[in-house]
């Protein structure tokens, strides 16, 4: 069935259907633009599940996830979610940090061990920052109904970013959207840090930074969001350079799935106008767990079960932030017109 | 212990660190070439706008990349102004957003 729509692609020659190239734009388009990041890692394991070699897979995502990041940054920042000053400082360093991730790629490539290397680091990963959330998430509902009256906007339940605070090593920078005052140091450390991930797991980094953006400096959901998604742009430029360089982007599928995401990042965006922030987390966190679970199964050799598990979660998920933001929409045109 | 004793311990401790060291100079030698890995677009079937990106990635990776990036670009910041269009056009207020933790 469809197989008209399926081609080969020119470059890496395998045969892809690009209706599933465009709904793969889609889904990461409004799971990217509502959780701030490229979505990476949705789209590295699908790829690869749909026969892209893994440098090609991580290639690819990359280039894919630098222009889908305009749109849905454009949108953030009319929002004021972007913090720009906090954003390229953490993007000097973590540019730095790409650059050590790819040539780590490439090394394994040479030794024939990247496939299987970079889904266990992934795995490892994924389970950290899922464990982080829903540890945070709990404990918040917990202080929430310990005491309901204070339980409003006072930020996260896990506050690792107020000791790291405490480190005052010059310059002492002042960052206003996100209303954080650190050593500029914290920044550009988990900047590196995040950058090296990125590169070697071809992720862009918003997994990563989203959660070390809240947790590590201390941004609210909806800062961390916006400013994840500004550097998520930047890196995935970078990031589609290098890997451009290397001769591991396939530019046909890039494009079919740029079609999917214009309108599915637009969407993602405007949902984190209606979703509170804890929601958003939440939702961050069963993704998370999900995608863990699909790259599981394709290293089991489940291949077909990895795919079922990422189109399903990643479907289920697109349609819970659509339901979410067309209700918000909803509500917000009765408003404006009773 | 003499200086031919030193020598002589000198000479065993270097053709011992040698020996143990070879193992992976070999191996070394062998990834690099190994690690030469090339891949070539396959063109022969192609035709029109992906025979010319073929052949550019072939050809000229460093021209390849630039138009890659330049057109990724591109079709971000229109992508992105034809969606900000139709969504202006639904009558929801895009300009603020209730920040709520």
């Amino acid at each position: 069935m469809l197989d008209f729509l399926t081609v080969t692609l020119p470059i890496s020659g395998v045969p892809v259907n690009i209706g599933l190239l465009v709904l793969l734009g889609v889904a990461v388009g409004v799971l990217g633009g509502f959780f701030g990041m490229g979505g990476a890692w949705m789209v590295t394991p699908a790829l690869n599940i749909f026969g892209f070699p893994m440098p090609f897979a991580v290639g690819t995502d990359l280039c894919h996830m630098a222009g889908k990041s305009i749109i849905s940054t454009r949108r953030h920042a009319k929002f004021g979610n972007v913090d720009m000053r906090l954003g390229l400082t953490m993007l000097a360093f973590d540019v730095v940090g790409i650059e050590i991730g790819a040539r780590l790629v490439m090394f394994l490539e040479r030794l024939g061990l990247a496939g299987p290397v970079i889904r266990w680091v992934y795995v490892i990963f994924l389970f950290l920052i899922a464990a982080l959330v829903f540890y945070d998430y709990f404990k918040k509902r917990a202080m929430e109904k310990a005491a309901p009256s204070a339980g409003g906007d006072e930020g996260s339940a896990v506050r690792w970013h107020e000791t790291l605070h405490k480190i005052k090593i010059p310059p002492i920078i002042r960052f206003d959207v996100a209303g954080v005052e650190c050593s500029m140091w914290l920044p550009a450390t988990v900047g590196l840090l995040v950058g090296i991930l990125a590169g070697f797991l071809g992720i862009g980094g918003g997994l990563l930074m989203m959660p070390a953006l809240v947790y590590l400096i201390g941004c609210p959901t909806y800062v961390a969001v916006g400013t994840d998604l500004f550097t998520v742009m930047i890196a995935g430029f970078y990031g589609a350079f290098t890997y451009g360089m290397k001769g591991r982007i396939e530019f046909l599928a890039v494009i079919f799935m740029l079609m999917g995401a214009a309108p599915g990042a637009q969407i993602g965006t405007i949902a984190t106008k209606y979703i509170r922030g804890y929601g958003i987390r939440l939702i961050f966190g069963i993704t998370v767990v999900c995608a863990m679970i699909s790259v599981i199964l394709k290293q089991m050799g489940l291949t077909a079960a990895a795919t079922w598990m990422v189109m399903g979660a990643v479907s289920v998920l697109t349609v819970v932030v659509v339901v979410g933001m067309v209700q918000g929409a909803v509500r917000e045109i009765r408003a404006k017109k009773s | 212990m003499g200086a031919r004793g030193w020598i002589l311990r000198a000479r065993v401790v270097a053709i011992g660190a040698v020996l143990t060291a070879m193992p992976t100079w070999l191996l070394a030698g062998g990834g690099e070439k190994q690690g030469k890995l090339v891949h070539v677009a396959d063109t022969r079937n192609l035709k029109g706008i992906n025979l010319y990106f073929a052949d550019l990635y072939n050809t000229n990776r460093f021209l390849f990349t630039l138009e890659v990036v330049a057109i990724t670009a591109l079709m971000g910041l229109v992508l992105g102004l034809v969606m900000d269009w139709v969504v202006g056009r639904i009558g929801l207020d895009l300009s603020k957003r209730e920040g709520k933790e």
